[in-house]
């Protein structure tokens, strides 16, 4: 029998490679996707909970998230873009333009 | 039965993806590793009755913004790799152990809460109708109308954002 607890903790190991990938790579895309893999953890755990206490409101949380990472997504590539023409570069190790 | 071992394939799946995302060289295996992870999950929510979202999930994730990432790869044509770096296991060390303090935490936390309270009927995933289309409609468009009006307007403020800073000229 699957309960939450199996959900939640398939939701704790994503959200975890998610945490994995934005703290160890330095290409900034693949940053953005680990986010992307965190937002589908949090979703996975919102729709367990939807199941769990029958109430359709997560599930509708859910699509808001959705449609909150596709502006996200939208927004953090053309900063990507620009930044790339400017920079020359997608290594976050490089994007230290506001320091100096 | 069944459920369980649609789950436990569909939690392996997931996983695998993600840590190949993570983990790949070359950025465009990556993002087609995402598009199985995206399909993995979307399954999920089939297999949990949630055809709706789902279906949404199918097309805003791995239809969308998988080939938004598709093309700014595309047009991000390096000359070098990404990551030739400085020290590129420079922060590795630290990132694994911080990963993995915040999974042994949640894994705990939900662990710990599981045996706690035996309190409320366990539905279970396939266990009602709650996903069903006109259940999250009714939802969405009675007691959610005020938020999904403002996420139309986010999606066209970061339509026009996005348009404005990937100008030629910005």
């Amino acid at each position: 029998m699957i309960t939450t607890t199996h959900y939640m903790v398939l939701s704790a190991a994503l959200f975890m490679i998610g945490v994995l990938g934005v703290v160890t790579r330095r290409n900034i895309i693949i940053i953005f996707m680990s986010i992307e893999l965190i937002l589908n953890a949090v979703n996975i755990n919102l729709m367990a909970f939807s199941m769990r206490w029958g109430n359709p409101v997560g599930q509708v949380f859910t699509l808001f998230v959705i449609a909150v990472a596709a502006a996200e997504a939208a927004v953090g590539l053309g900063i990507i873009l620009a930044l790339y023409r400017n920079k020359d570069t997608i290594n976050i190790d490089e994007m230290n333009i506001m320091r100096s | 039965m069944l459920t369980t071992l649609t789950f436990y394939t569909l939690a392996f799946l997931i996983l695998v993806f993600a840590a190949l995302v993570v983990t790949a060289r070359n950025t465009v295996y990556s993002i087609l590793f995402l598009v199985g992870d995206f399909l993995a999950v979307a399954l999920l929510y089939a297999a949990m009755n949630s055809m709706f979202v789902a279906a949404i999930q199918v097309l805003v994730y791995a239809g969308g913004i998988v080939v938004l990432y598709l093309f700014v790869v595309m047009l991000v044509n390096l000359k070098r790799p990404a990551e030739e770096a400085i020290a590129p296991q420079r922060h590795n060390l630290l990132g694994w152990l911080l990963s993995a303090a915040v999974l042994g935490e949640l894994v705990f936390l939900g662990v710990y809460n599981a045996f706690r309270s035996a309190a409320g009927p366990n539905l279970g995933p396939a266990g009602g109708t709650v996903g069903f289309v006109e259940n999250v409609g009714v939802a969405l468009y009675a007691d959610y109308l005020i938020p999904f009006e403002l996420a139309s307007m986010l999606l066209l403020v970061a339509m026009v954002g996005a348009i404005i800073l990937a100008r030629r000229e910005l």
